[in-house]
């Protein structure tokens, strides 16, 4: 068993009468890929938005155990801390760039904390001191090297907002990288994309947990993904976890098969 | 491909829509311009205006099967525009050369103008407008933050400047830094229960402070003077030299320098004065701008959401923009009220707050150049004449109407990135 | 006591015109989800138009109150819509899907125009009218101090009670009320099951410019003056009745307007006249600081 990085425990998200996530646990390892999985309004966002600091939930804990600070309860953090004490960074399901800033300028602001602490909280940076200016040339090291990684490289002095869906979605996952992350939460990172960059999307997941230790939390519909990256699948219907194991185990399970082909058509499977 | 584009609406249907408007603009203008009450020894009577009335209504219907004339030839190249932003890898060198060239134009003009009083005092009126436009810049242009009542920073900073010289006897450049913290003090403690809040909240707050400030002023008689303001403020001197005829206190500016007295002089050092805390401010927010959070106030501007999935802390980014932005207009305000010797609440109503906005809008939000151009726009049109100053607020109003529908960058939507790769990072 | 009694007659009657401004307000806000910064400006063209329309009846004679003050109610009220109406048109629909900030600098720009065209074409000075509706019960007398109550606090009471009625019944059984309740709650799904989200929108600025113009007229007829600028504070005075409140609930936002209006004429009964618009606006700060939702609204959830 590998090191736990994230722990969610009876999570319960309630938006008035509406119950959007019942007692929901799910733990979430270093170095692995965990998907989660489930029809539309299954709860996933939600759930993101849970884990992030965008909602509080109503109940139950999220937990992360981080290297330095040591366990932290995402739950009660305000949701910037999440990602720049917690270490947690997600993307959004319709893409969420800076539209007018060039690529690089959004990878820039994504070291936002490292760069105004080293600016001095601007006075510094007023008076050029050699400090700040080592921090702004690491902080463009560290964004070309996410860049060349992603193919972005040639792109890097384009608005952002003039480029296509695809690349939009790697410019995200670029910019979420460059917060330097212990968990990446991915809203659908596949949705838009053609087979060819989906395929490329599978072997960057692959490589980010293989090769970083980077812990990968997956929102997905597209099974091409799911299937062939995740460690380990979470299956939620209606707010719930209704089956989760290895993708083989998801696969043949026939609560899935009935959440996601209705009633009738599993009873017709297993009468065929 | 080209049947759809091609396919205009024939006429019948273009005078049909063009009727509709006329009849909007028959009901609409009917209880305005058709009728008028006018006072009639006492009590209103009815005037009416029937001609102009039809002119109205007649400039519509004209007017809007011109406009869809027009928009039926262009639509297809305006659709191919709307789509792509403008290109902010190109970078357009000759801006910056015709930012110098303004900047050449403003050190020469008192000596090009000199003897012209007139001309002088109305580029000092400029370069204020300019300053405030540069101040607000940071908080409309950069962070995306409507701010309503900008007028209120600008009225403390006068108002620090004029109490404290009247009282206390502090001089001008000893009030300057006290009066910058005065007005960012005031804008934080506005900006920190509201800047958490939508935008729309910011702006109605902002509204709502402009209004207290002024009222405050004009109530609070004991501390402010009341609705007859503070007089007699001292004038700016330099370095220590009064501008003033005679030298029985001691040498003049015009003693010291062996000059004979000129009124002049005063009117030539304000504007140079105004000159360079313009320049200054221009510097100041060029600076910030390329640092970490000069960055950060236009990321919030795109999407707050993203900003605070990256850690970042977005009230704080909103709130150092709201005190920048504050601190530079309580700097306006302190030369204002030197310039003047004499301020009162008249001169901070919201149509001041309004007029700033509409120069940065008009502008172009987060240019400083464009702020330039849409203040010298502004202060001179009224200048023309009597019938422009008149209209002045009625065209601010529209002009930032069709504006945001026909170009919301403004007259210069041009953005210089801050960081950039250039050819090398390609090559790597 | 008698003092106490006058200002709740005062308050009511003022907090009545605040709340059906900011009605205005909350629709537009429900519906588009932006506050429409020039609904203070089309509530002053009502009242303008008011002073018109009764100054016409005069010139011709119809003095009478019930006949004068329907006329007055109902042209007031279809040229004021078609101003709302236009508003919307011009400022808001081309505006849609823009950054949030475009809409509300075009709507800032409505505001300046329409209150500036107002002064240019009916000329800046202060209108009085003859009072309508003079007089009033003299209701009793305690420690020598008697409280009045006007035929005009009557009407305006009365007025608000019975447009309020009808209000409610429109919102809540009629098949514009439901689209307009559908519109808020989902404008792409709404459009998606075939109703016209525009026109939804576009009834909408109308039914609060209808609204505004029923208090513009009450307010010249009680008032006796008007002139162009009433708008301007009106419009932040039902704009935090609309926030205190709770933004986007109807009820909320004559709740609201009372609250204000009873604060307004308390503080200048007992405290200082001239800082009552004060008042207003330091409430609106303390209530967007400790209650941004409001006394009857939903807490906002930010989609992401």
């Amino acid at each position: 068993m590998s090191e736990m990085l994230l722990e969610v425990d009876r999570l319960t998200m309630r938006f008035g009468g509406l119950t959007a996530i019942d007692d929901l646990s799910v733990a979430v390892p270093k170095g692995k890929i965990t998907s989660i999985i489930g029809p539309n309004g299954a709860g996933k966002t939600t759930f993101f938005n849970c884990l992030t600091g965008f909602y509080k939930p109503t109940e139950g804990s999220v937990r992360m155990h981080h290297p330095v600070h040591g366990p932290l309860l995402l739950n009660e953090m305000p949701s910037y801390h999440v990602a720049r004490k917690a270490g947690v960074v997600r993307t959004f399901q319709n893409i969420r760039l800076f539209p007018n800033m060039s690529v690089l300028e959004n990878l820039i602001v994504a070291q936002h904390n490292a760069l105004q602490a080293a600016s001095r909280f601007s006075l510094a940076g007023l008076f050029g001191r050699a400090g700040f200016r080592q921090a702004r040339e690491a902080a463009l090291e560290k964004a070309e090297m996410w860049l060349t990684r992603l193919k972005l490289i040639e792109l890097a002095d384009t608005a952002a907002g003039n480029l296509s869906y695809g690349t939009q979605r790697r410019i995200e996952i670029a910019r979420a990288l460059c917060v330097d992350p212990l968990l990446l939460c991915l809203d659908e990172p596949a949705a838009g994309l053609n087979p060819r960059e989906s395929a490329e999307l599978n072997e960057l997941l692959l490589y980010l947990s293989r090769e970083h230790g980077k812990g990968v939390l997956l929102i997905e519909h597209d099974m091409n993904v799911v299937m062939r990256v995740s460690d380990h699948i979470c299956v939620l219907n209606f707010g719930t976890k209704i089956a989760e194991g290895t993708p083989e185990q998801v696969q043949n399970d026939p609560n899935v098969i009935k959440a996601y082909l209705g009633e009738e058509d599993a009873d017709d499977k297993e009468a065929a | 491909m080209t049947t759809h584009a091609h396919h205009l609406p024939n006429v019948a249907s273009r005078l049909k829509d063009a009727t509709g408007i006329a009849l909007v603009s028959l009901l609409l203008g009917v209880p305005m311009i058709g009728l008028k009450t006018v006072d009639a020894g006492g009590a209103l009577a009815i005037a009416t205006r029937w001609p102009w009335l039809l002119a109205f209504v007649a400039t519509m219907f004209v007017g809007r099967l011109v406009l869809q004339f027009v928009l039926d030839h262009v639509k297809l190249n305006k659709a191919k525009r709307a789509r792509t932003r403008p290109e902010i890898g190109a970078t357009r060198p000759w801006l910056k050369w015709i930012g110098y060239a303004v900047v050449g134009f403003a050190l020469v003009l008192p000596i090009a103008f000199s003897g012209n009083r007139y001309v002088v005092d109305t580029a000092t009126t400029v370069l204020i407008y300019v300053m405030l436009g540069w101040g607000l810049n940071v908080v409309v242009g950069l962070a995306g933050l409507l701010d309503l009542g900008y007028v209120a920073f600008y009225a403390v900073g006068a108002y620090t400047y004029g109490l404290l010289s009247t009282h206390f006897g502090w001089g001008f450049w000893e009030t300057l830094p006290v009066a910058g913290a005065a007005a960012a003090t005031f804008g934080v403690i506005l900006g920190w229960p509201t800047l958490r809040l939508r935008g729309d909240y910011l702006a109605i707050v902002t509204l709502g402070f402009g209004e207290i400030i002024r009222l405050i002023l004009v109530n609070w008689t004991d501390f402010s003077g009341g609705p007859n303001g503070i007089g007699s403020i001292p004038r700016p001197t330099f370095f220590g030299l009064p501008f003033s005829p005679d030298s029985d206190a001691g040498p003049t500016f015009a003693s010291f320098f062996h000059l004979e007295y000129s009124p002049e002089h005063r009117v030539m050092f304000l504007y140079y004065l105004i000159l360079v805390l313009a320049l200054l401010t221009n510097l100041f927010v060029s600076r910030m701008r390329k640092l970490p959070v000069g960055l950060a106030w236009e990321a919030v501007r795109e999407d707050e959401v993203a900003c605070k999935a990256l850690g970042m802390n977005v009230t704080n980014v909103k709130l150092s923009a709201f005190a920048i932005g504050a601190m530079l207009g309580g700097f306006a305000g302190v030369f204002f009220a030197a310039r003047q010797g004499f301020i009162s609440p008249e001169s901070f109503v919201f149509s001041e707050s309004a007029t700033i906005l509409a120069i940065v809008v008009l502008g172009g939000m987060g240019s400083q150049l464009g702020v330039v151009i849409a203040s010298v726009l502004l202060v001179l049109l009224p200048e023309l004449g009597r019938d422009f100053s008149e209209y002045r607020m009625l065209m601010f109003g529209a002009a930032m109407i069709l504006i945001m529908v026909w170009r919301p960058g403004g007259l210069i939507a041009h953005r210089e990135p801050t960081y950039r790769l250039g050819k090398q990072g390609a090559k790597a | 006591m008698g003092q106490l009694i006058q200002q709740l007659i005062n308050g009511l009657t003022l907090g009545s015109v605040y709340g059906l401004i900011a009605l205005g307000y909350t629709m537009v806000y429900g519906i588009i989800g932006m506050i429409n910064f020039a609904h203070g400006d089309i509530y002053m063209i009502a009242a303008i138009i008011a002073v018109t329309v009764l100054t016409l009846l005069g010139s011709l004679g119809i003095m009478a109150v019930p006949v004068a003050l329907l006329i007055t109610l109902v042209v007031a009220i279809i040229f004021t819509s078609v101003y709302g109406w236009s508003v919307e048109r011009i400022a808001y629909r081309p505006l849609r899907n823009a950054s949030r900030l475009a809409p509300l600098i075009s709507a800032i720009g409505m505001s300046i125009f329409l209150q500036n065209m107002v002064q240019l074409t009916q000329g800046a000075r202060v209108k009085p009218i003859n009072a309508l509706l003079p007089g009033g019960f003299e209701l009793f007398t305690s420690n020598g101090f008697t409280v009045h109550l006007a035929y005009t606090q009557i009407m305006i009471i009365v007025v608000t009670a019975v447009l309020l009625a009808v209000f409610t019944w429109l919102i809540t059984k009629t098949s514009f009320g439901r689209q307009q309740r559908a519109c808020e709650q989902d404008r792409t799904m709404t459009a998606l099951l075939g109703i016209n989200v525009d026109r939804t929108i576009s009834m909408t600025f109308v039914i609060g410019a209808a609204l505004a113009a029923v208090a513009g007229v009450m307010v010249t007829v009680y008032y006796g003056v008007v002139d162009f600028s009433i708008g301007f504070l009106a419009g932040i005075k039902a704009f935090t009745a609309a926030v205190l409140g709770g933004i986007g609930s109807l009820p909320g936002a004559m709740l609201g307007g009372l609250i204000i209006g009873m604060i307004e004429s308390f503080w200048s009964a007992y405290l200082s006249p001239e800082y009552k618009d004060v008042a207003t606006f330091v409430l609106l700060i303390l209530v967007l600081m400790f209650r941004p939702s409001g006394l009857l609204g939903r807490p906002e959830v930010e989609k992401v």
